[in-house]
C-alpha cells in the first residue's frame, strides 16, 4: 500500500449505517446479532456503500465478532431497510479516484470489510428483504446462508454493464456457489442482455438464495428459519459445483457469447470471464486479490468511465429530465388523440397511445378497408396482451372500446393532439395538416412522426403553425425508448410543453432537437453508414465492409441495420440529407437502383453469415479501389465526428450529451462508447477531425 | 316453509397475541404500525392451523378503540388483505373500547350460532403510543350539562379512585398486594413456559437502531416489591389509592382468534380449546366503570343457568387492581383465590385497550388444557363509559371428574 491518500470518498455521501441489535432467535436456538443496513432515506434513495458505509459496517463487524468470540451469539444476520437490502458501491466517488493505487483501495476495502461475514466462528445469514445489486448482493454472498423475499425487486450483479466486474467477492463466490454456467449467466450474460435482472424465484432456483419467504412477515420467518438451521432441524444442502468439463464448456460458451456481442470492444466482460475461470482453483485470498486488480484496472479505464459513469448517468437522469424544455405547467391535458394513417407505423402509435394514456384514439385513412385494418391490428394486439395476462379482461375491454376508426377527419374535432404517420412526402403531409386544421381547435397540437422532412415546411401553410411539433419515434415503437421532439420555427412553448408531457406519459425518453433534417439519430447514422456503403461501392469486399465496425461492439452490422430499417426508408432518408448537405451525404447509385427495382430484401444468410442477395447483386456495380477494414472504420468515425460537431454548431441539440443519449436510446449504441462522443474523444478522432474534444477530460474518461 | 333454525355450538379454535409493549417513543413498538401487528397475528393463526383453508373464513372482525390512521381503514378488511387472505374474505371493524376484541368474538360467535358463519377470525389491537386514550375525542357538551355522565367518568384512573370510595374495605394495601401477585404469577408463568407458546414474534423497526425482534412482553416487572408499590405516587387524586403499580399501563399490542362452529371445526380437523356457553354485556354508572363485570357476569350466569360456584377458572382483566377486587368481593371470592388470573394479568403484561379480551381467552384456554377437571371458565372485563362484558366458556377437555 502506497502513501497515497485514502480512498477519496464523495463529499456528500449518503452514508449507509450498519446498526447492530441482539435478538433472541425464535425457537430458543440462542441469540443472534441482527445488522440492519439503513441510509436513513426512504426507498427512493436506496442504500449504497461509500467510505462512510464501509466504515460503519466494519465497526458493526468488530462488535459482532467480539460477541461471537465471547459465545454471546450463535449467529449473525444482515438485512436492509424496507424494500431495499443494498444496491452496491457508491459510484459517485469514482471520478475522484486519481490513480491505480486509489482505485485498488475501492476493491480492497470492500473485500476486507465484507469477507468477515464469511469468516466468523458462527454462521452468518443474509435476509435479502429487497433490492440487492452489485456490491449489495455481494454482501449477501459473503454470508453462509441467504433468504430472499418473494417481493424483492432488482436482484442482479450488473457491474459488467457498467464496465466493471463484481469486485467485492462476487466473481469468486458465485461460481464456487452455483457453478460456472450459472455464474456466467448472472455476471456476464444478463448485464449484456439489456442489463436483465433476476426475480426472487430465479435467484432461488439458481441457488443464489437458499429459501424464500413472503414479504408480510419476511424477517420473522427468516429468523425462524435461521433458528432451525442453527439447531440442525433444517439442513441446507446445495448441489456440488462441477469443476470438471462442464466448467470449461461454460467458459467456452461464455466467451463465444461475449465475442458475438462485443467483438472485443470493451474489456469488462472478458475480465469477468477470466476471473470466473480462475475461481475454479484459486483460494479466497487469491480470488479476492484478482478482483482487486481487475476492478482497479477497469475503474481506471476510459470504457468504464464512458459506461458506468457517463452513459449510466445519461440514461438514468438526463433521459428523465430533458434539457431546455418549457415549464411543464404550460402543457395542456390530452384527453383524446387523433392518428392520421392506419398503416403499421400509425397502428403501432395508436396502440401505444391507448395503452399508456387510456383515452379515445381515432385512426383515419384513405378508405374503410385501411381504417378497419388499422383498428383491427390495435385491437388484436390488445387481445394478445390480454392472453399473456398483461391486461385483465376489464382493462382489455376498456382499451379496445377506446380505439375507433373513421374515413373522415371530423372525428378529430375534439382531439387535443393529432399525429400524422402518412407517406413520407412533403406535399402529402402539408395536405394532411391542412385537412386536420380545418376540423380541430386552434390549440390542438399537430404532431408529425416524420423522420427527415422539415416540420417548419409542413406547417408553413397552416393558420396556426405554432402548434406543429415534430414527434419522432423509433422502430419498434413499443420497445425503443427514444422520442426526438423537434421545435419548428414557429412552435410555441405551450405546444412544445404539451408534446414533452405527452412523451413522458408515453414513458419515452424525450430529447429536444431543432427542426433540422433527420434530427439526430438518422442524420448521424446515415452519415456514418454512408461512408461504409461508399467503401463498398468503391470496391471493398462485402464481408470486409460489413465487419469493419465490429470492433466498436455496435448492436448490428451496418448492412443488417439497413435491412432492418428497410432499404427504401434508408435510401429516402439519405436522399433528404443529400439535398440538405450534398457535399457530405452522397447518394449510392447501387442503393438507388435497388430501391427503384422494388427490391425489399437486401441480404441473404448462409447460416449466420450475411451476404448480398443474388438478385440485388445483379443490380450492383462496384469500383476497384478497396479499403481495409481499419480504413473503413476510421473513415466512418471521422465522418460522424465531423457531423456531430456541425450539429452542435448548428444547435440541433444543446450539448454532446444529447447526441450521445440519442444514440444510446435511439440506435442502441453501447455504453462503452458513451453513445459516441466519448469514444471519439478518447481515440483522438475529435481533436484530429474537428480541432477539439466534445467533452471535457474526466467527464466520460479517466482524464 | 323455512327450515327450522338450530343454534349451533361455537368453539374457540385458537388464540394468539403479539408480545405487548410499552406505549411511547422508547417502547418496542414505537416505530411499528398497528395494522402490521394485526397482520403478524393473522398469519400466525393460519400457520398454526394449516388444515384451515383461508377461503373458508367467512368474516374477519378487528377491534380498535381509535379507528384512524394505522388503526383505521376498516381494519378487519385491510388487515385481511395485507395478511394475504383471499379477496373473497370480507371484514369489518368493531369498537367497544377495552372490550373491543371481546365484542368482536361475541359478535362473530353469534353469527356462527345462527348459521351465518362457519369459521371466523376475530382480533383486537391498540397502539396507545400512536393513539392515546381520548385521541380525537369530542364529547357532546350535553353529557356534562345535563349531568348524563359524571365528569370523572372520562378519566379511567378517577373511576378507580371512585371504586375505592364506594368500597372502603377495598384498601390500597389490598390493591398493592393483588398487584404484586399479578407480577409474581406472570413471572412464574414465563418460567414455566406457559405464556410463550401463544406469542407471535414481531419484527420491530428502528430507523436509527435497526430491526429488532419482540419475543416477550415488555411491561412485566418481576422485581416488584410491596415496598416499591407502596411508595408510588397517586396521579389521579392527591393522597389517593390508585398508582401506576396497581393499574395496567399504557400499551401496544394485538391479539387474534379463530372461532368456528363446532361441527365445522371437527370437519376441518381444527382443535376446540373452549366452547362458548353464554355472554352478556351490561351498563353501569360510568364514573364507577370498574364494577361493570358484576352485572354482566350475573347476566351471563343467568343465561347459562349457572352460578358463580360453577366457575372453575376466572380471567378478569386487570385495568385496576381495585376493580378486580370489587368483582371478587361481590361474589365472595378471596383476593388470592387460585382460580383467578392464575398466570397473572394486565397489571403485569399490559392492556392494549381493544386487544385484551382475546388475551383473557388465550389464558383461559391454557388453563382449560392443564385442568381437565375444570368444566366452566369465565372471561370478564370492565369497559370505559361504564360497562362490563362477560363470556362463559366450557372446557372441551373436561373429564367429568370435577363435580
Amino acid at each position: 500500500m502506497t502513501e497515497t491518500t485514502s480512498t477519496a470518498g464523495a463529499p456528500d455521501e449518503v452514508v449507509t449505517n450498519a446498526y447492530v441489535r441482539i435478538v433472541d432467535l425464535p425457537g430458543g436456538a440462542g441469540k443472534a446479532a441482527l445488522i440492519t443496513l439503513d441510509n436513513g432515506r426512504d426507498h427512493t434513495r436506496p442504500s449504497t456503500f461509500g467510505l462512510g458505509g464501509l466504515t460503519s459496517f466494519a465497526t458493526a463487524m468488530d462488535q459482532v465478532e467480539a460477541a461471537a468470540a465471547a459465545g454471546e451469539i450463535v449467529a449473525v444476520a444482515v438485512t436492509g431497510k424496507p424494500f431495499v437490502f443494498a444496491v452496491g458501491a457508491d459510484l459517485s466517488g469514482i471520478p475522484h479516484l486519481a490513480d491505480m493505487a486509489q482505485a485498488r483501495q475501492l476493491g480492497e476495502l470492500g473485500h476486507a470489510t465484507f469477507r468477515r461475514l464469511g469468516e466468523l466462528p458462527v454462521p452468518s445469514f443474509a435476509f435479502v428483504n429487497g433490492a440487492a445489486m452489485g456490491g449489495g448482493l455481494e454482501v449477501a454472498l459473503h454470508c453462509t446462508y441467504r433468504t430472499v423475499s418473494t417481493g424483492a425487486g432488482l436482484l442482479a450483479l450488473p457491474e459488467v454493464a457498467l464496465g466493471l466486474i463484481p469486485g467485492w467477492g462476487g466473481a469468486y463466490l458465485v461460481p464456487n456457489l452455483i457453478g460456472a454456467e450459472k455464474a456466467i449467466k448472472v455476471i456476464v450474460e444478463n448485464p449484456l442482455n439489456q442489463n436483465r435482472m433476476l426475480k426472487p424465484g430465479e435467484a432461488l432456483s439458481l441457488g443464489l438464495a437458499d429459501v424464500s419467504f413472503e414479504p408480510a412477515d419476511f424477517l420473522v420467518q427468516s429468523l425462524r428459519w435461521a433458528s432451525s438451521v442453527i439447531s440442525g432441524a433444517t439442513v441446507v444442502s446445495r448441489p456440488e459445483v462441477d469443476k470438471g468439463a462442464a466448467y470449461d464448456a461454460a467458459l467456452d460458451a461464455g466467451r463465444a457469447f461475449v465475442d458475438a456481442k462485443l467483438h472485443g470492444s470493451a474489456p469488462a466482460a472478458y475480465r469477468a470471464l477470466d476471473l470466473i475461470a480462475a475461481a475454479r482453483t484459486s483460494t479466497r485470498d487469491e480470488g479476492f486479490a484478482a478482483e482487486d486488480t481487475a476492478l482497479a484496472e477497469l475503474v481506471m479505464s476510459d470504457e468504464m468511465r464512458a459506461s458506468g459513469i457517463y452513459s449510466f448517468d445519461l440514461v438514468q437522469r438526463r433521459a428523465k429530465r430533458p434539457v431546455g424544455v418549457p415549464d411543464k405547467k404550460l402543457a395542456r391535458p390530452v384527453t383524446k388523440v387523433g392518428v392520421v394513417g392506419a398503416g403499421l407505423m400509425a397502428s403501432q402509435l395508436a396502440l401505444l397511445f391507448v395503452q399508456r394514456l387510456e383515452v379515445p384514439v381515432v385512426l383515419t385513412d384513405l378508405d374503410q378497408a385501411r381504417v378497419d385494418k388499422g383498428v383491427d391490428y390495435v385491437r388484436g394486439e390488445i387481445d394478445k396482451l390480454h392472453a399473456k395476462h398483461r391486461l385483465n379482461n376489464d382493462k382489455a375491454n376498456r382499451l379496445k372500446a377506446l380505439v375507433t376508426g373513421s374515413i373522415t377527419k371530423d372525428a378529430f374535432a375534439d382531439a387535443d393532439v393529432v399525429i400524422e404517420a402518412v407517406f413520407e412526402d412533403l406535399k402529402v403531409k402539408q395536405q394532411v395538416f391542412a385537412e386536420v386544421e380545418a376540423v380541430v381547435s386552434d390549440t390542438c397540437v399537430l404532431l408529425t412522426n416524420t423522420s427527415s422532412l422539415s416540420v417548419t415546411a409542413m406547417a408553413e401553410n397552416l393558420r396556426h403553425p405554432e402548434r406543429a411539433v415534430g414527434f419522432h419515434f423509433f422502430n419498434p415503437v413499443a420497445l425503443m425508448p427514444l422520442l426526438e421532439i423537434a421545435r419548428a420555427e414557429k412552435t410555441d412553448d405551450a405546444s412544445l410543453a404539451t408534446a414533452f408531457a405527452l412523451g413522458k406519459s408515453l414513458k419515452k425518453s424525450c430529447v429536444l432537437v431543432k427542426d433540422a433534417p433527420a434530427f439526430v439519430v438518422n442524420r448521424l447514422l446515415t452519415r456514418f453508414l454512408g461512408e461504409v456503403m461508399a467503401a463498398y461501392d468503391e470496391g471493398t469486399p462485402f464481408d470486409v465492409v460489413n465487419s469493419a465496425l465490429d470492433p466498436l461492439g455496435l448492436p448490428m452490422q451496418p448492412y443488417v441495420l439497413v435491412q432492418m430499417v428497410g432499404p427504401a426508408v434508408a435510401f429516402h432518408t439519405g436522399e433528404t440529407l443529400h439535398q440538405a448537405f450534398p457535399d457530405r451525404f452522397g447518394i449510392s447509385e447501387n442503393q438507388r437502383r435497388m430501391v427503384e427495382a422494388g427490391k425489399t430484401t437486401l441480404l441473404t444468410w448462409d447460416g449466420s453469415t450475411p451476404r448480398i442477395a443474388d438478385d440485388v447483386l445483379e443490380l450492383f456495380t462496384v469500383g476497384d479501389s478497396p479499403s481495409t477494414a481499419e480504413q473503413v472504420r476510421q473513415r466512418a468515425l471521422d465522418a460522424v465526428a465531423d457531423e456531430a460537431r456541425r450539429m452542435l454548431d448548428e444547435g440541433v441539440v444543446a450539448e454532446p450529451q444529447d447526441l450521445d443519449l440519442c444514440l444510446l436510446l435511439g440506435a442502441g449504441w453501447p455504453f462503452h462508447l458513451g453513445g459516441i462522443t466519448p469514444y471519439l474523444d478518447r481515440t483522438g478522432t475529435s481533436e484530429r477531425v474537428t480541432g477539439k474534444r466534445f467533452l471535457a477530460p474526466g467527464v466520460a474518461s479517466v482524464s | 316453509m323455512s327450515p327450522t333454525r338450530a343454534v349451533r355450538d361455537v368453539v374457540l379454535v385458537d388464540a394468539v397475541r403479539t408480545p405487548f409493549g410499552k406505549a411511547g417513543p422508547k417502547g418496542i413498538y414505537a416505530e411499528t404500525r398497528a395494522d402490521d401487528l394485526v397482520v403478524a397475528v393473522f398469519r400466525e393463526l393460519l400457520r398454526r392451523n394449516p388444515t384451515l383453508p383461508a377461503e373458508r373464513i367467512d368474516e374477519v372482525a378487528v377491534a380498535a378503540t381509535t379507528q384512524i390512521g394505522d388503526q383505521g381503514l376498516t381494519l378487519g378488511r385491510t388487515a385481511g388483505i395485507l395478511a394475504g387472505f383471499p379477496q373473497s374474505v370480507p371484514g369489518f371493524s368493531v369498537d367497544r373500547m377495552c372490550a373491543g376484541a371481546l365484542t368482536a368474538v361475541t359478535n362473530l360467535s353469534s353469527g356462527i350460532g345462527v348459521g351465518a358463519y362457519d369459521v371466523v377470525v376475530a382480533g383486537g389491537v391498540e397502539h396507545m403510543g400512536r393513539h392515546p386514550m381520548g385521541e380525537a375525542m369530542d364529547p357532546n357538551p350535553r353529557l356534562i350539562a345535563e349531568k348524563l355522565v359524571d365528569p370523572e367518568a372520562l378519566f379511567m384512573g378517577k373511576t378507580a379512585e371512585n371504586l375505592h370510595d364506594r368500597f372502603p374495605h377495598l384498601t390500597k394495601a389490598r390493591a398493592d398486594e393483588y398487584s404484586l401477585r399479578s407480577q409474581e404469577k406472570t413471572a412464574k408463568a414465563y418460567a414455566d413456559n406457559l405464556i410463550q407458546p401463544d406469542l407471535v414474534p414481531v419484527a420491530t423497526r428502528g430507523a436509527v437502531t435497526g430491526w429488532g425482534l419482540a419475543t416477550v412482553d415488555e411491561p412485566p416487572r418481576p422485581e416488584t416489591t410491596l415496598e416499591g408499590l407502596e411508595s408510588l405516587k397517586t396521579p389521579f387524586r392527591p393522597h389517593g389509592r390508585v398508582t401506576a403499580g396497581n393499574a395496567a399501563g399504557l400499551n401496544d399490542g394485538a391479539t387474534g382468534a379463530i372461532l368456528a362452529a363446532e361441527s365445522v371445526a371437527t370437519e376441518l380437523g381444527l382443535t376446540a380449546k373452549a366452547r362458548l356457553v353464554s355472554f352478556a354485556f351490561a351498563g353501569v354508572a360510568p364514573e364507577v366503570m370498574g364494577v361493570g363485570p358484576v352485572p354482566s357476569t350475573e347476566k351471563a350466569l343467568a343465561k347459562a343457568g349457572l352460578t358463580i360456584d360453577d366457575i372453575g377458572l376466572f380471567e378478569v382483566n386487570e385495568a385496576f387492581a381495585v376493580q378486580v377486587l370489587a368483582f371478587l368481593d361481590h361474589f365472595g371470592i378471596a383476593d388470592d383465590d387460585a382460580r383467578v388470573n392464575q398466570y397473572g394479568g394486565a397489571i403485569a403484561v399490559g392492556h392494549p385497550l381493544a386487544s385484551s379480551g382475546i388475551r383473557l381467552m388465550a389464558y383461559l384456554a391454557r388453563g382449560f388444557e392443564t385442568r381437565p377437571d375444570v368444566r366452566y371458565g369465565l372471561t370478564t372485563m370492565c369497559i370505559g363509559l361504564g360497562m362490563g362484558g362477560t363470556v362463559i366458556w366450557e372446557n372441551p377437555n373436561y373429564d367429568g371428574k370435577g363435580e
